[in-house]
Formats: structure tokens, sequence, C-alpha cells
């Protein structure tokens, strides 16, 4: 008796803070992605699956929708495989593994809107380091964030920048979870080159964090905002557009809510179907006896 | 730990006689050996490096330079004329930055203590005590999981307006005050500390709330520290809620200080944005060279059970 009343007192505050921040609103935004709701404009209309069918004939959110799958595209398996290639070289020898660790792990503990200025200078078509050097060997750089052509492959590579180092720390963890006698066993074996060892040994074993390295990759693709908004502000022309900026653009600058919410429901939708793949794939593929 | 292990030879003193020279090549004899050894792999991780490095190397150097001197792009990366007062100086007198610096602390500050405290005892309800709708309770946290923190935005918008807590630290705390993760992180760390402490505690005649203070509170916190570095971290990074709900100044997190100073004001003067950069990202990443594996064991394991 004593310790079910003692379980409910723990509980409670957390319950209830988690219905009023965090399940009333979701329910909420599922609600409003039905309505015609704009903030200041009266009370709202139920229009059923209206604005969906606005989504569909939006060119600005097809754009913005091929966008960030362009984007999780490149970002989540470049990150991924540079993320596993930076861990394995780096854990493979003693010198210098802090000091590598350190360097890659940066981008992670960065303020984003400072270092996506940096990049900006970086990048820059005139004055920016990456062009000069360019120059310098005969070449002529392009706009890199102002063209059409180029600003989502700009945006990429600062998004791989920017999730290597963690996803590096992430395949750090899964591999020392791996017993070095496996591998030392491999080698008498008759694993002798460390190709092999990784092929028949860390690869396999690593399946389950690679796994989840892939999901968590693809989620925080998805959700690409903070260098949109400072860069390029979905520009030249939607370029750029993506989700989570389109869905701030429509809610809070034309205040259409509901139109908003419409997007936050697809946004949440891709990332529940990837949770939904992983435990599929979780359930079927990597166990190991 | 396991950094730096250095050859055996490394710690041998050489005899006085030897001096400077003897001294300089026993200190370069292991590392020399070890890039000997060890080159493809200390040479492809130097070069990634550089290149992750770069907008650091480049930053640093435009807020050093006078600003013609960034326009002529040149490839050198130290000025030929310091124009450190210049562009340091109308930073710090045009942007508040101890205002943002501190608006950043306090909303970070705000956000960890009430997670922590509702996370903390829900965490350990949730995994060592047995009461009637427990799973319920559990299962909302699994579900919550799935929820991005971006969809209950819009809501939660409207709401903060119709109180006027609009452009208030109020809005940018609250809503970030319950983590589902949190509470799981935690349950998933007591169930692990043995029953029998709990039992002990009991037959001592502790009372529960008493229990909670003195015997879980003190050993959750190899929990707390990882969940709290993952917690900071996300949140002073942040720019998407702190753009919805802060107009101001007054409030601006670090994170809409540069993007307040970009926009409004650094207009073609780069040399003045990257020392605003420069100083805004420092104190993060100062807090993580000095502690190093503390944020790097912070990071894997919340990553990994997120």
């Amino acid at each position: 008796m004593r310790e079910s009343s003692t379980g409910w007192l723990l509980t409670l505050p957390a319950a209830l803070a988690f219905l009023l921040l965090v399940l009333a609103p979701t329910l909420a935004a599922v609600t409003l992605a039905f309505t015609d709701f704009e903030l200041g404009a009266g009370p709202p209309a139920w229009i059923g699956l209206e604005n969906f069918r606005e989504l569909l004939e939006d060119q600005g959110f097809l754009k913005s929708f091929r966008n960030t799958v362009l984007y999780v595209g490149l970002v989540a398996p470049a990150s991924v495989a540079l993320g596993l290639a930076l861990a394995l070289l780096i854990e493979s020898r003693a010198p210098l593994r802090g000091f590598f660790r350190a360097v890659f792990f940066l981008p992670v503990v960065s303020l984003t809107v400072a270092m996506a200025s940096a990049w900006q200078y970086l990048l820059h078509p005139t004055i920016g380091p990456i062009n000069a050097a360019l120059r310098a060997i005969g070449i002529a750089g392009p706009n890199w964030l102002s063209d059409s052509s180029t600003v989502m492959l700009s945006l990429s590579a600062i998004g791989v920048w920017e999730g290597a180092g963690f996803n590096m720390v992430l395949f750090m963890a899964g591999l020392t979870a791996i017993p070095k006698e496996l591998r030392e066993a491999a080698h008498v074996d008759g694993a002798r080159s460390a190709w092999e060892r990784f092929r028949l040994v860390t690869w396999p074993l690593l399946g389950p964090t690679t796994l989840f390295v892939v999901t968590i990759s693809l989620i925080r693709a998805v959700r690409v905002f903070d260098t949109v908004a400072v860069l390029t502000r979905g520009g030249p022309n939607k370029a750029s557009e993506v989700l989570l900026y389109t869905m701030y653009t429509e809610g809070f600058t034309f205040l259409r809510l509901g139109y908003s919410a419409a997007i936050t429901l697809v946004f949440l939708a891709i990332v529940l179907a990837l949770m939904w793949v992983q435990t599929r794939v979780m359930d079927k593929r990597v166990h190991y006896a | 730990m396991r950094d730096f292990s250095v050859p055996s030879d490394a710690g041998r003193r050489p005899s006085g006689r030897l001096g400077f020279a003897a001294l300089a090549a026993a200190a370069i004899r292991p590392l020399a050996a070890a890039v000997a050894s060890d080159g493809p792999r200390i040479l492809i991780l130097s070069v990634l490096g550089l290149v992750f490095l770069a907008p650091y190397i480049w930053m640093l150097s435009a807020s050093l330079k006078p600003t013609d001197e960034i326009f002529r792009a040149s490839m050198t990366l130290l000025p030929e004329s310091w124009a450190i007062a210049q562009n340091y100086g109308r930073v710090l007198r045009e942007v508040p930055i101890a205002r943002y610096l501190l608006n950043g602390a306090i909303m970070c500050g705000g956000i960890l203590f009430f997670q922590l405290l509702f996370a903390i005892p829900a965490g350990y309800a949730l995994a060592k005590l047995r009461f009637p709708g427990r799973d319920a309770v559990f299962g909302f946290v699994m579900l919550g999981l799935l929820v991005p923190a971006h969809v209950p935005a819009l809501p939660l918008y409207v709401g903060l307006s119709a109180l006027g807590w609009l452009d208030t630290f109020a809005a940018l705390i609250v809503p970030s005050t319950i983590s589902v993760f949190a509470i799981f992180l935690f349950r998933q760390f007591f169930k692990q500390l043995p029953d029998e402490i709990i039992h002990a505690a009991r037959l001592d005649g502790m009372r529960e709330g008493t229990i909670v203070w003195r015997i879980i509170l003190p050993n959750a916190w190899p929990a707390a520290t990882a969940f709290a570095i993952f917690s900071v971290v996300a949140h002073w990074n942040d720019l998407f809620w702190p753009l919805i709900v802060i107009t101001g100044h007054d409030h601006a997190t670090p994170a809409l200080g540069v993007l307040h100073f970009r926009t409004e004001e650094a207009g073609d003067d780069f040399g003045a944005l990257m020392a605003a950069s420069v100083l805004m990202t420092a104190p993060l990443l100062l807090a993580f060279l000095f502690a190093q594996k503390r944020f790097v064991e912070g990071i894997a394991t919340t990553g990994l059970k997120g």
C-alpha cells in the first residue's frame, strides 16, 4: 500500500507535465492539421483532408519534400560511413587517439549558428578561402550557397561535417563492446589481414550499433533546420527549402497554423516510419547467437 | 587510461652529459617511431582532421584581419596588419555577449533542473516500485520517445501566446521541462541498482521519501551527468524553439544572438561576424576541452539509448 502510493506520488509530477506539455499539444497538432486555423483569423473550421490535398499541389512543399529526401540521402550514408571509418582508424592504435577523437567531435559541441557563419565565409563566392584555392589552380568556383544547383550539396557537406563525429563516438562505444579476444582468435584462425578480421568479426558484431547509428542519422538529417534558417532561408527560389523550414515559415511567418500542422504530420510520419523500419530490421536481421 | 601509451623507452632519462639534443631526441624518437609504424593512419587522420578544423581555423583567422584584407581573399592565415581590437572591439561594444551567454545559461540550467526534478523520481518509481498503472505510464514514456520536439511546437506556441508568455524565460524553459527520454534513461539506470539497497533501507525504517533523497539521488549521478551533457549541448545549440518564441534581445540565447548580429548589424563586416562567432562558440568548446572524456561518454551513452 505504502509502496504503491509512493509510486504514484513520484510519477505524478512527470505524468502531469507530460500530459500538459507533450501529449495534449501533440494531439492538438494532429487535430489542427485537419482545420484551416490561422492565427488572428477567427475560429477555425474543420476541413478534413483539404490541407493534405493542398500539400500535394503545393510546388513549394513538394520541392521542400524532395530537398529533404535528397539531403537525408546524402548526409545519412556519408556521415555513417565517415563516422565508422574514423572510429576504426582512431581506435585501431594508441598514438594521438585522444587528440583525433577531440578534433572530429568538435562540431558536435559547437554552436551551429556560429559555425554556419564560419561556413558561409569559407564558401563565399569571392572572398571565401575555398574558391580562392580553386582560383589558384585555375578553376572558377561556383556560388556555393546562392546557386540552386549547388546549394543542397553545400548544406549536405555541412551536415556531414556536423554528424560524422557524433556517429564516430557511437561506433567507438560499439567497438569497445566487442571483445579483443575474438579478433585475436580470428587472427589465429587465419584471418591475416585487418580487412578480413573486420569483415568476419567486427562488422557482424557491430550490426546492432550500425543499425542504430543509421536510424539516428536518418532522423537527425530529416530534422535539418539550423543551417537552412541561417544560411539560405530556403533560397535561392526555394532551392533549399526543407520540411521543418517550410513548416516554420508557414506556421510562424504566415501564421497558417493548420497548414503548418499538416506539414508537421508529414514530418512525424517520416520519423515514425524510419523507427518502424528500424524495429522490423532489428527483429529480423541483426541477431547473432 | 587508453590514451597516448608511449613506447617503454620514452621514460628512460638521458644522462646529464648528453644535454638538450639527446633530450630532444628521446622525446622525438617515440613520436617518430609512431609515425613511421603508423604513417598511413596518422596521415589520413591528419588530412581529414584539417578539413574538419578548417571552419575553425578560417573563422579565427578572419576574426583577426581587417576588412580590406578579408576582401582581398588572400590564402594567408595570419593577417598583415592585426585587427583584433577593431573586430572584437566592435563585437564587444555592439553585441551584449555577456547577456546572451547568461540567457543561454539560465535557459539550459532551468531546463535541466526541471528535467531532473521530474525524471529522477519517475524513473525510480518505474524501475523499482510496484503500483497500479505503472505499465500504462511506461507505455506513454515509450510513446513519447517517438515524438520529436518539433511536433507539439505549434500548439505550445499558441498556448504560450494566449498566456502572454512569449518573449520570456518561461517560454524558453517550460516546454522542455519534461523529457521522456530522461525518464527512460533513469529507469534503465535504476533497474541496474540492486534491490537489496532499497530493502535494507526499508528494514532500517527509512521512509520512502527519504529513500529517494538519501539513497537514490546520490546513486543517480553517473546517469545525471551523462544526461546533463546531452541536454545542455542540445538546448544551448538549438535555434528552432528560441527563434519561435523570442523576438527581442533581452531573452535571446547565444544562437539567436549570433543570428541577430548577422542579419541586423554585421552586413559585410566578416571580421566582426567571425569575432562574434568565436566568442559565442568558445564557452561550450572550452567546457568540452576541459572535460572531454565526460562529454564523449555522455553523448555516447545517451546517444545509444536515444
